[in-house]
């Protein structure tokens, strides 16, 4: 599971209100390198909370982004950016671990990269 | 390219993962007789919900990938089993999905609101007792309640929800679904639709229907389903090719 999709992911547990963004408890990390492609990154940085994203690649043990989210125009000309940026959302991959809910600390398991969302029937 | 997807090889099988049969080739199909669409269309984000053994999520990469390498790809299944047999096919191909544990898009639905400019799904559509839907393994990926459409009407509302505002649904129906009512019910919603390929094989009738936001929709319900568009060529000469598969999973009923 990469960055962009916990980026995506709230806790979807029935009467959960403030579910986003699920914590990270990381047991194994991996980098896959991919392509770069700047097009991607200019299309999905509007979408990105970034203070989630931030918070989640350093607990990948990645702290090269900054704080604050840049203005969008970095994205036109800062080629360093964007290699940060692209590394960050693409190419560390949380295979082993659990996203826990904010609010009430149920954990949803990720194995072989592939996290479950499923809810318990008392859940939904 | 596009007969890459013809390539697309069984690389791992699970008793409760759905092995391709003629749906997944008829949604497969209508994306290769759309490709030329969807290379202009440019999408961000395509997401495929119910990706069983992930032949469609990785026929749609490889068809989309080299000329389009600005996609991520997404695919859901409930099945634990599927989303694991979906991984190695999409690796034995070399190309990438995130891949999600989940029932439709539970989890994805706030985040990912607004932002997909694709989503194709080959959903439960099989008539069943009401009691069948929602089991778990391989039964989720055909039982569909009364008329095949418990699960189809859960999914549209979503779609609806997850589309952006150029967003394109991609589905497989059955006759049995009432498929004329299902464009009626998304023209409500402000979707066009029409028929991308129309298939009848021994048992079954099926549709596969593309659904686009069509923001000058008139309230005119008379050509809810406007072409019955004519397969390219190309796409037929593919269709033998794609027996390939089918062979390679010789324990496959269907």
């Amino acid at each position: 599971m990469r960055l962009l999709t916990h980026n995506m992911l709230s806790s979807n547990i029935k009467g959960v209100t403030n579910g986003f963004p699920l914590r990270i408890e990381a047991e194994k990390v991996v980098e896959k390198q991919v392509e770069i492609n700047h097009d991607f990154l200019r299309n999905i940085f509007p979408k990105i909370e970034w203070k989630a994203f931030v918070d989640a690649s350093r607990i990948l043990g990645y702290a090269e982004l900054p704080e604050e989210a840049p203005e969008p125009s970095v994205l036109e000309s800062d080629h360093e950016f964007l290699g940060k940026f692209h590394h960050a959302l693409l190419e560390l991959h949380i295979e082993e671990g659990a996203l826990v809910c904010p609010e009430t600390g149920r954990k949803f398991p990720i194995n072989k990269g592939i996290p479950n969302m499923l809810l318990h029937e008392d859940e939904v | 390219m596009p007969s890459r997807s013809a390539q697309i090889r069984l690389v791992s099988s699970h008793p409760e993962v759905y092995e391709p049969c003629d749906d997944s080739f008829a949604l497969v199909d209508a994306l290769l007789a759309d490709r030329t669409n969807l290379l202009e269309h440019r999408p961000t984000l395509c997401m495929e919900v119910g990706c069983g053994s992930g032949y469609v999520i990785t026929s749609l990469a490889l068809m989309l990938g080299q000329e389009t390498p600005e996609i991520q790809y997404i695919a859901t299944d409930t099945n634990p089993y599927a989303v694991r047999v979906t991984r190695e096919t999409l690796e034995a191909h070399g190309v990438h999905a995130e891949l999600i544990n989940t029932d439709i898009a539970s989890g994805l639905e706030n985040r990912l609101a607004g932002s997909l400019d694709v989503i194709v799904v080959n959903p439960p559509y099989v008539p069943t007792p009401e009691d069948e839907v929602g089991r778990e393994g391989i039964a989720s990926a055909w039982a569909g309640g009364e008329n095949g459409r418990r699960v189809i009407d859960k999914i549209l509302p979503i779609a609806n929800k997850l589309l952006s505002k150029r967003g394109w649904l991609y589905m497989v129906t059955l006759t049995a679904n009432n498929p004329s009512q299902i464009c009626l019910q998304m023209r409500e919603r402000g979707f066009a639709s029409r028929i991308v390929v129309q298939r009848s094989t021994e048992e079954e009738s099926l549709h596969v229907i593309k659904f686009w936001r069509d923001f000058d929709i008139q309230a005119d319900a008379k050509d809810v389903v406007t072409t019955s568009s004519i397969l390219p060529a190309r796409v037929m000469d593919l269709l033998p090719r794609l027996s390939f598969w089918r062979s390679g999973s010789s324990n496959n009923s269907c």
